[in-house]
């Protein structure tokens, strides 16, 4: 069987790839302490030595539209290019290009039919920001094939955050389930409170410090059922109008499952909070010296 | 309310340079070129196949032709389409990192949650 070698969740901030390539004598005084906190953080994939990565992030309106809006997706594609003309503009993002795994993702797409999803899937997918900014900060040689799983918290109706939850142990259960020899890591991402194009946006801080305390002591402590009995769809629109983003956070919750994350950080950044969570399931699949730090929520 | 084709506008004015550039300078002029030739096109369909019913109310097209994302805001068009549109027209203007979002905010200061529903 496959082993499921490490779980990232973390934050996907489009500004980490322009910030840290800025000269330190003209870079933001947030910049240093905000690459060191990256690195650190891709530390604790690189010793988890993948073969593979699935990685779930939600399509900012770029290629899924309103017409025509699936509710849980997954790319079975040999390859997938990344980022788009409006995130090139913005943020400049590169455009790249990514190996897939169609055996893994065909293997998903008919074990999570058959276990109660129907998901929808896609044969050319050019994945966006929240699948590629992870890459730049975990995986920046960008050598290993991808699954990209997408999940909607963009167009109402949403799924609850229950299903999100769900169908994170789903794909945890596939994964130890594959007849492969490869080790995989899932790598998710969404936010934490976040407010875009509202006028919380672009504060000092997150728009819910208090939110953002609570949710990284979920997600460190793998606390799903605090989690649950707090979230609802309902109750996502008071910390920022893009704290839905949260429920991708729920999903890898649910591919953890009822424990402790290895190694959890956090950084304040202008306008969000910034977390850095990994889950090793067997620690005995990571060889080599312990790592220098768990991160400073541990 | 025509909430989904003021979404549609932003979405497909936002992912072509050439239009956001043309929303920019003549935004009542791209308005009404789009709404009689493009808000109808279904976006992977030929022509031949459009749909025939779609159209803004007067108070969308006021909102549109004017640039006023407050009131983009209150009609619940969707923030993420209306603020990514916003940067690439008129960042530009601003010296200051951050200078435009932080204006787009001030503006929208006065309102208070809940928010507009954006569902379509």
């Amino acid at each position: 069987m496959a082993e499921l070698v490490a779980i990232l969740a973390t934050t996907h901030h489009p500004f980490y790839y322009k910030t840290s390539r800025i000269p330190a004598e003209e870079a933001p005084p947030f910049a240093a302490e905000w690459v060191r906190q990256v690195e650190a953080y891709r530390e604790t994939l690189t010793r988890a030595r993948p073969d593979v990565l699935v990685m779930v992030g939600s399509d900012h309106f770029h290629q899924l539209w309103l017409d025509n809006m699936p509710q849980f997706l997954i790319g079975k594609a040999p390859y997938y290019d990344g980022n788009w003309e409006n995130e090139t503009r913005e943020f400049g993002l590169p455009k790249l290009l990514f190996k897939g795994d169609e055996e893994l993702s065909a293997y998903m797409l008919r074990e999570g039919i058959d276990r109660g999803f129907d998901l929808a899937f896609s044969n050319e997918l050019r994945v966006d920001h929240s699948i590629t900014c992870p890459i730049f900060t975990v995986r920046p040689q960008n050598d290993l094939p991808i699954v990209p799983v997408y999940t909607n918290i963009f167009a109402p109706p949403l799924p609850q955050p229950e299903r999100f939850v769900q169908l994170g142990q789903t794909i945890r259960e596939i994964i130890d389930a594959w007849p492969s020899d490869l080790r995989v890591a899932v790598i998710g991402t969404g936010h934490l409170s976040l407010e875009l194009g509202g006028p919380r946006q672009f504060g000092p801080h997150g728009p819910d410090p208090e939110f953002d305390a609570r949710a990284v002591r979920w997600i460190a402590d793998g606390d799903i059922d605090g989690c649950l009995a707090e979230v609802s769809l309902e109750s996502l629109h008071a910390p920022g109008n893009a704290t839905h983003g949260f429920m991708d956070f729920m999903l890898m919750m649910g591919i953890a499952g009822y424990r402790k994350a290895d190694y959890a950080a956090n950084l304040d950044l202008f306008h969000t909070m910034e977390a850095y969570f990994t889950w090793y399931p067997d620690p005995g699949l990571i060889t080599g010296p312990p790592p220098a730090s768990k991160g400073t929520l541990l | 309310m025509s909430k989904y084709l003021v979404d549609k506008f932003l979405f497909t004015i936002d992912r072509d340079h050439e239009l956001t550039e043309r929303y920019r300078e003549d935004p009542a002029g791209t308005l009404a070129w789009w709404e009689a030739e493009e808000a109808n096109r279904i976006l992977n369909c030929i022509g031949a196949e459009r749909s025939t019913w779609l159209s803004f109310t007067d108070e969308e097209r006021a909102a549109l032709a004017g640039h006023d994302h407050v009131t983009l805001f209150q009609l619940g068009a969707h923030p993420f389409l209306t603020l990514t549109l916003w940067i690439a027209m008129f960042e530009r203007d601003f010296s200051e990192p951050l200078g435009m979002q932080l204006e787009y905010a001030r503006k929208l200061a006065h309102l208070a949650k809940p928010y507009p529903d954006i569902a379509t």
